[in-house]
């Protein structure tokens, strides 16, 4: 070995002794290091869970997810988040319903029929419009509903526009990942049995991504579901239940969230028993556990499906 | 009812790249035809345009013309889905549709062309085209089992009755066997000889045995070198072909002095 | 064997038959590049109408921004308004790609060369599940953790002054409570991680296997391989990686928003609290009460935030192809 440092001994080169004292501890340190990183990276992961996990359960409970913030005032541990659940619900289904054909029909035209400078465009942004920072999407939203509608328009719709912006590029490019898996082979087996190419791309290729294909778009309505910056632009909140996403303002959990927080301390009479000082902050907590748990939800029945229904495109 | 195909002064271009040159045969009806030659001489593309499925791969394009039955294939009131309905092709390796079973697989053409048909007619069709293929009395138990559980060779004998479910003239098969075990080849090559009352076959084969086992006719295609089209050497019976070929090319290929 | 009934007799004729399946077709693939062409067609409309929201702010003088709009200062022009919240934005992403980067490549690292293999994706999982929680709970989370009385954001900022007070960056006094841009900053470095991490493990399991093995046959240690064979290798990919962090930690909101008390100036001291603010944040804070000049003021930062993101997506969407270029002749 070229190591001047190392005495050379009896010792066979390829065992570690061979190798210099200071070549050694630099591995050994950057292994330490490099397993360190890991480790730090894991601690907010863990720190976060068990804050939502300690502090959520406080006040979550049947009753906190069917009532809504309609009355509630003070410090009263009343009022719960079902009012919440339903604006996300309702947006982000509202924002998957547009987002999802766009997303779809892109991935489809990229693999299956672009060629060319469009299609070198069209994949090119749509990796730069998922960078698109959501508080902007928020803005488009807003400024596309006030140049139509005028300046004061605040309801669900405009709010499902905006995340669909921040949506389609992620539908896009998971489908795109998906159809691209689809063998070649298959494609020519249906062409060659003089299958128009439209309807080889319907009833095989997209028939045979399909399991992929509900994985991406729910991976991508986990993303969005926890949007709150472009809300609160577009939607606003509320303490009522409101199902119209064409009129009115409507909350949605996460911004239940930073609502509940922003409100604070409650000032309580000293002796009321009722009165709970920290209940704003004890059901934004409880809103973001029940927000994780959806979340996780759609990640892992994403996964499941991912793995159970893919079909065995193998020819073994 | 099989049928012939003449092909005249064809030259096969992959954008600006000529791949192959000035290609002119007749291909016999009710005859097995094999297509030899060495590895990147052009043969699978030269097969691919009689069946117009080489234009899958964007920027191909042809010259010259395919006459079937003396329609020109590339005739501008032509259907290339048609021409595909009409001259069936199989792969290299076994491609069934993974999310149908046997029997859908058989009634692909059909299903995935959106056409209705009754229940009786459509178990006619799959047990008419499994018999044809020679894997009826294999499969007719688990017809609903996914086309994937079969074997290689069963694979492929039921991608040739997926193929003629069609009801085509002619069958394109593209190594066919290349892929398979010499027991399921050997009933790949007994299938082609019942098959041919009924088709014209052309086949792409690297196996000179195979060649010379199945086909009436061979055409030999070569290439100069890398970066030259590849071009028609000889064609002419197979029992000439490899006894007494006319050119010295052809014979170094068969005797095995390269490729 | 088949029967030939089904056979029309004059079958050559069917291949003239007019095109059946024009329609569907035409539809079909005009749909799709329809859908493909939309999205370039969004995103120029986020740029067309961020503009025209802008406008009246962009053309307004500033004395009557400043009579219009509560918060907008006096004697100050759109663009001197924007400066230190573009200072802001940049400071605060820097100081989070600063911390997130060398952790994000050592996590990509053990994933991709320390770690078994067979637990590789699984772990992977694990540090995608960071970015699977809501910025919102994150900023719920810094608040409490960090920021408050019994955070550990206070000691970590006295022990920074303490140490490295010589550096501006670190002078001043710390914040207490913790509401400052460090804080806010480390928040958003974990949120970027999770990125940044998934890029640089893709690029780092295409090292060439050859490259590795033969670091290896010279007798390198693991590290030494590493850095002979993958991180060479990998530089671009790593480079692009920390610019799609940088684009993430530019625009995030909500953390920043719940955690940092802002400023509006060109201060350095990170420690301090109420000398920073970014667009995003400002943005949130202001929005619900804003009247429509005040809007329009808000959507003209948007707007500078659209194109700063814009450009430095670009230009590592940029370096990711050159390099996808690159791999692809070798």
């Amino acid at each position: 070995m070229a190591v001047s440092t190392a005495t050379p001994t009896a010792a066979p080169a390829f065992q570690l002794e061979g190798v210099g004292t200071r070549r050694r501890v630099v591995n050994g340190v950057m292994t330490v290091l490099v397993v360190l990183a890991f480790v730090l990276a894991m601690t907010p992961l863990i720190s976060v869970t068990w804050s939502v996990i300690a502090e959520g359960f406080k006040q979550l409970s049947p009753y906190f997810l069917t009532h809504s913030m309609r009355g509630v005032v003070g410090g009263a541990e009343t009022g719960g988040i079902y009012h919440a659940m339903l604006g996300t619900v309702l947006i982000t289904l509202a924002a998957t319903v547009i987002s999802v054909p766009i997303g779809l029909f892109a991935a489809v035209y990229l693999v299956e029929y672009g060629k060319g400078p469009l299609a070198r465009w069209v994949t090119f942004f749509v990796d730069v419009m998922t960078g698109i920072p959501s508080i902007v999407a928020g803005l488009f939203a807003y400024a596309l509903f006030a140049v139509l509608l005028g300046p004061s328009a605040k309801f669900g719709l405009i709010g499902a526009v905006a995340l669909s912006v921040l949506m389609t590029p992620v539908v896009v490019r998971s489908s795109e990942e998906m159809l691209r898996l689809v063998p070649n082979e298959l494609r020519e087996a249906a062409l060659a049995l003089g299958v128009p190419k439209w309807l080889t791309v319907v009833k095989v290729v997209l028939r045979t991504a399909v399991a992929g294909l509900t994985t991406g778009v729910m991976i991508a309505i986990a993303r969005v579901i926890g949007e709150t910056a472009p809300l609160l632009l577009t939607v606003g909140f509320t303490d009522s239940i409101n199902r119209n996403l064409f009129e009115g303002r409507m909350m949605t959990l996460p911004v239940f969230i930073y609502s509940s927080w922003h409100k604070g301390y409650v000032p309580c009479n000293a002796g009321d028993l009722a009165c709970n000082t920290n209940i704003n902050f004890e059901r934004a907590w409880a809103a973001a556990l029940t927000l994780i748990v959806i979340v996780m939800l759609l990640n892992l029945v994403a996964r499941l499906i991912a793995r159970f229904f893919a079909p065995k495109t193998g020819t073994h | 009812m099989a049928q012939r195909i003449d092909v005249k002064d064809l030259n096969i271009y992959y954008g600006s790249f000529l791949a192959v040159a000035d290609v002119s045969m007749h291909i016999a009806p009710r005859a097995v035809t094999a297509l030899i030659g060495p590895s990147g001489c052009g043969k699978s593309t030269f097969l691919r345009t009689l069946n117009r499925m080489h234009e899958v791969i964007p920027g191909t394009r042809v010259e010259g013309t395919v006459a079937v039955e003396g329609v020109n294939l590339y005739g501008s009131d032509v259907d290339p889905v048609a021409v595909r309905r009409h001259i069936g092709m199989v792969f290299q390796r076994p491609n069934p549709f993974p999310t149908m079973s046997i029997a859908d697989n058989v009634l692909a053409g059909v299903k995935l062309n959106n056409r209705r048909m009754s229940k009786s007619d459509a178990a006619d069709l799959v047990e008419e085209s499994l018999v044809g293929a020679n894997l009826w009395n294999e499969v007719k138990d688990r017809l609903e089992k996914p086309g994937s559980s079969l074997s290689g060779g069963q694979q492929q004998r039921l991608c040739i009755a997926r193929a003629i479910a069609v009801k085509p003239q002619i069958l394109l098969m593209d190594e066919p066997c290349s892929a398979l075990d010499p027991i399921s080849t050997l009933a790949i090559e007994d299938l082609m000889q019942e098959l041919k009352d009924e088709y014209t076959i052309v086949i792409v084969t690297h196996n000179m045995q195979q060649a010379a086992r199945v086909s009436e006719q061979t055409a030999f295609f070569n290439i100069e070198g890398t970066g030259k089209p590849g071009r028609l050497i000889e064609m002419d019976d197979t029992r000439t072909m490899f006894s007494s070929p006319a050119k010295q090319e052809t014979e170094d290929y068969i005797s095995g002095r390269f490729g | 064997m088949t029967t030939t009934t089904a056979r029309p007799p004059d079958g050559v004729e069917a291949l003239r038959k007019k095109r059946s399946s024009g329609i569907g077709s035409g539809l079909f693939a005009g749909l799709s590049t329809g859908s493909g062409a939309l999205i370039l067609v969004v995103l120029a409309a986020v740029a067309a109408f961020l503009l025209i929201q802008a406008w009246p702010a962009l053309t307004a003088d500033p004395a009557d921004l400043n009579a219009g709009v509560a918060w907008f200062p006096a004697d100050t022009s759109l663009l001197q308004f924007v400066g230190p919240l573009v200072f802001g934005t940049l400071l605060a992403a820097a100081l989070a790609l600063a911390m997130a980067t060398p952790v994000a490549i050592g996590i990509a690292l053990f994933i991709s060369h320390y770690a078994p293999r067979r637990f590789a994706s699984g772990l992977g999982y694990l540090i995608d599940l960071l970015a699977a929680i809501p910025s919102v709970v994150y900023g719920l989370w810094g608040v409490q953790v960090l920021v408050g009385e019994n955070g550990i954001g206070q000691p970590v900022q006295q022990i920074l002054n303490d140490v490295l007070g010589f550096i501006p960056l670190f002078a001043g006094t710390p914040a207490r409570p913790a509401r400052s841009l460090f804080i806010a900053s480390m928040v958003l470095a974990v949120m970027i991680l999770p990125i940044i991490t998934a890029v640089s493990r893709e690029v780092f399991l295409q090292t060439p296997r050859l490259h590795e093995e033969a670091s290896l046959a010279l007798g390198a240690t693991r590290w030494e391989m590493i850095r002979m064979a993958v991180l060479p290798f990998g530089r671009s990919g790593v480079v692009s990686a920390a610019m799609l962090g940088l684009g993430r930690a530019l625009g995030e909101t909500m953390a920043v928003l719940m955690i940092l008390s802002p400023g509006m100036t060109y201060s350095w001291h990170v420690l301090e609290a109420g000398k920073q603010q970014t667009i995003a944040a400002n943005i949130a804070a202001q929005f619900p009460e804003a009247n429509p000049l005040g809007v329009n003021t808000l959507i003209a930062t948007g707007l500078a935030l659209f194109v700063i993101t814009l450009a430095v997506n670009m230009l590592a969407r940029w370096i990711v192809s050159r390099r996808a270029e690159f791999s692809g002749a070798n």
